[in-house]
């Protein structure tokens, strides 16, 4: 099943024991650091406000402590709110009864877990039939869709082994096709890839983006990543201190931070394979270029173009070939860079970007 | 300055008559529901009575061989399960086969009911943090009591025999099923618990899926503590008729038999010892299964 929307809103979480009480406190603006320093309670969540669109890639990123883990575990309920709605396909989940919210979870969400979380005495297959087997699905059926999922995040061969015969990289992708295998239309990873290595993080992402081209899920996923979440995201909500400070594309992160805290994140980020050619091109047509890119690639992949082509400039076309302006091979560098002139002053700039590398012949 | 050498206790005579009062009520109870009681545990009786015959009844050399197949089925080891092969046939050939195998027949019955009360109790434990307080000093009591005390009730409601026995034996062995148990299950993993609700699991679905599979270990440790813990009472409760190793024993203490106490004593030893590397290997080869998770 394809995605479903999710829309919270004015969620509260407030932990302690008398949270009813201090609830509209909290309602009426009371922060954070008052509220643990005047009640000694914590407000982990505060008017949390967010619309996921079905089938899109939502990430939430933030510090730890930032209340990301949190918020994702009030989409299937494993939390309470202390005030607030949370809709998924116009069902009110805060007002499930227990087995209408045990159906829910069973039919609608599916979880993926940092740590993994399978099951240690089951082998891979009887981990990823699990969803199923609770559902009451035939045996036979369970079977069937866990093989197909299991051949699908790379793991055939390995349905009789034990989670602990595998590596962290392939105990996640049991954990990953353990949640595909029900078929629900939301999948909410919780920092899902933060525990591996480097690599198989980067190797894992693609798997979850080629997987998603196909079937289309409402993905919500945690990160503190910032790297993590502008490669996944379709959207990117930065948590700080249990307040969404800004919700936006990557694009939109990384070129209109809202604030301090967002620059202080998107400082280091690589620029190049973030913007894409749409934030950059200007109006009009290219003096002299037989060569055209459509609007969506990434600066990166534009400039290594460019410079396979010897261009200084390229027409800027839509995905189905209609001319929407031109860009300057200097126009993109300096995009990429900006962050980086001035505090590299007196050296070459390529040298300490990274988004060259390897083009070393290169010359403006 | 009296008070101050001796403690001043109550009067002697008043002692006397709450013991008195205390005992006589007893007596009273057992009087009225001593048959209603008995017929409640009829049941029992013919289970005890149905374990021993099986356990004797049974040709020798299939005993010997079923022990040593177990044996060799749970510790995949030829050295244990030559092992119980000699132990069962020494025991055999020095005249000892029928009271060994009542002996064994008792443990199977007081093990068995000692998993089908503790198990249930040691789950709701886990689950229940004001059972669990209020049990805990109860399973205190029932292995730091001196046996001969619980026995005299039990005696004088049931009289002497096989179901007294098997009561004495499972209060003195039951406590270790029930604690680990309960340990067991809140040491499973919170964040494997956590994905069994994401996945919406029932509570049942829960305890059998998750909960008890991943606690086996720890209640196998408790099973296996249970099992030593009933032989131990072997001797003692044949004082009050169950029959087995722990008579002749009994009879050697009394008539100063050095011989016949030490072959029993020794055999009760050897089917401790089969019992105990059956049992823990079991649970360690559970554990093996798992692996090494962190």
């Amino acid at each position: 099943m394809s995605g479903l929307a999710i829309e919270i809103r004015h969620l509260y979480k407030l932990f302690g024991g008398k949270a009813g009480n201090l609830i509209a406190l909290a309602e009426s603006g009371l922060g954070r650091a008052e509220m643990l320093s005047a009640h000694n309670h914590v407000l982990a969540l505060s008017d949390i406000n967010l619309h996921i669109e079905s089938g899109r890639i939502q990430v939430i990123m933030g510090l730890s402590g930032s209340g990301k883990s949190t918020l994702i575990r009030h989409i299937n309920r494993l939390i309470d709110p202390t005030s607030g709605n949370v809709l998924v396909g116009g069902t009110d989940v805060t007002r499930l009864s227990v087995k209408e919210l045990r159906q829910f979870r069973r039919e609608a969400t599916a979880m993926v877990f940092q740590k993994f979380a399978l099951l240690p005495h089951r082998t891979v297959l009887d981990n990823v039939v699990y969803g199923l087997e609770i559902k009451g699905v035939a045996r036979a059926e369970q079977e069937r869709h866990a093989r197909k999922w299991i051949d699908r995040v790379g793991l055939g061969g390995y349905e009789r082994r034990l989670p602990s015969q595998l590596s962290g990289g392939m105990q996640q992708r049991v954990g990953l096709a353990r949640a595909l295998c029900n078929d629900a239309p939301i999948l909410l990873m919780d920092e899902a890839f933060s525990a591996l290595d480097p690599l198989i993080r980067v190797d894992m992402q693609s798997v979850l983006l080629d997987l998603q081209k196909e079937i289309r899920k409402t993905i919500v996923f945690i990160t503190h990543d910032l790297d993590e979440a502008l490669r996944l995201g379709d959207r990117i909500a930065i948590l700080k201190d249990g307040l969404i400070v800004q919700n936006g594309t990557p694009e939109d992160i990384v070129l209109t931070p809202a604030d301090d805290y967002v620059s202080a994140f998107v400082k280091e980020v690589n620029r190049g394979r973030v913007l894409t050619l749409s934030s950059v091109m200007r109006a009009g047509e290219p003096a002299q270029s037989p060569l055209g890119l459509t609007a969506d690639l990434t600066l990166e992949e534009a400039l290594s173009r460019m410079i396979a082509a010897d261009a200084s400039e390229a027409a800027v076309l839509s995905t189905d070939g209609v001319l929407l302006g031109r860009v300057r091979f200097t126009d993109i560098v300096a995009a990429t860079l900006r962050t980086s002139v001035g505090t590299d002053a007196g050296l070459p700039v390529f040298a300490h970007t990274g988004c060259l590398r390897g083009s070393h012949t290169v010359s403006v | 300055m009296e008070w101050w050498k001796s403690f001043p206790a109550m009067d002697d005579l008043r002692l006397t008559e709450i013991k008195k009062a205390i005992d006589s009520g007893f007596l009273q109870f057992t009087r009225t529901y001593g048959v209603v009681i008995e017929d409640f545990f009829a049941p029992l009786k013919s289970f005890l009575i149905w374990s021993e015959k099986l356990a004797i009844t049974t040709p020798w050399p299939i005993v010997v061989l079923v022990f040593s197949a177990i044996a060799y089925a749970s510790t995949r080891s030829w050295r244990i399960a030559l092992g119980t092969t000699v132990g069962f046939c020494l025991i055999g050939y020095l005249g000892m086969w029928e009271d060994a195998m009542k002996t064994v027949s008792m443990i199977f019955a007081s093990t068995l009911v000692s998993i089908a009360l503790g198990l249930p109790v040691g789950i709701l434990m886990s689950r229940y943090k004001w059972l669990r307080v209020s049990v805990t000093p109860v399973l205190d009591v029932m292995q730091t009591m001196p046996t001969f005390v619980y026995l005299i009730p039990v005696v004088m409601l049931l009289g002497i025999g096989k179901v007294p026995g098997l009561i004495a034996v499972v209060i003195y062995a039951l406590p270790p099923v029930i604690r680990l148990t309960d340990l067991g299950i809140r040491l499973v993993d919170a964040e494997v618990l956590e994905a069994a609700d994401a996945f919406g699991s029932s509570p049942w679905q829960k305890l059998v899926k998750v909960q008890l599979p991943l606690a086996l270990p720890t209640i196998m440790a408790g099973i296996n503590q249970t099992i030593m813990m009933a032989l131990a009472m072997v001797v003692v409760a044949s004082m009050i008729g169950v029959q087995g190793l722990g008579q002749p024993v009994l009879k050697a203490i009394a008539n100063q038999y050095f011989t016949l106490g030490l072959f029993n004593g020794l055999a009760i030893v050897a089917i401790a010892i089969i019992f105990d590397r059956i049992s823990q290997a079991f649970g360690r080869r559970l554990q093996n299964v798992r692996g090494h998770e962190q």
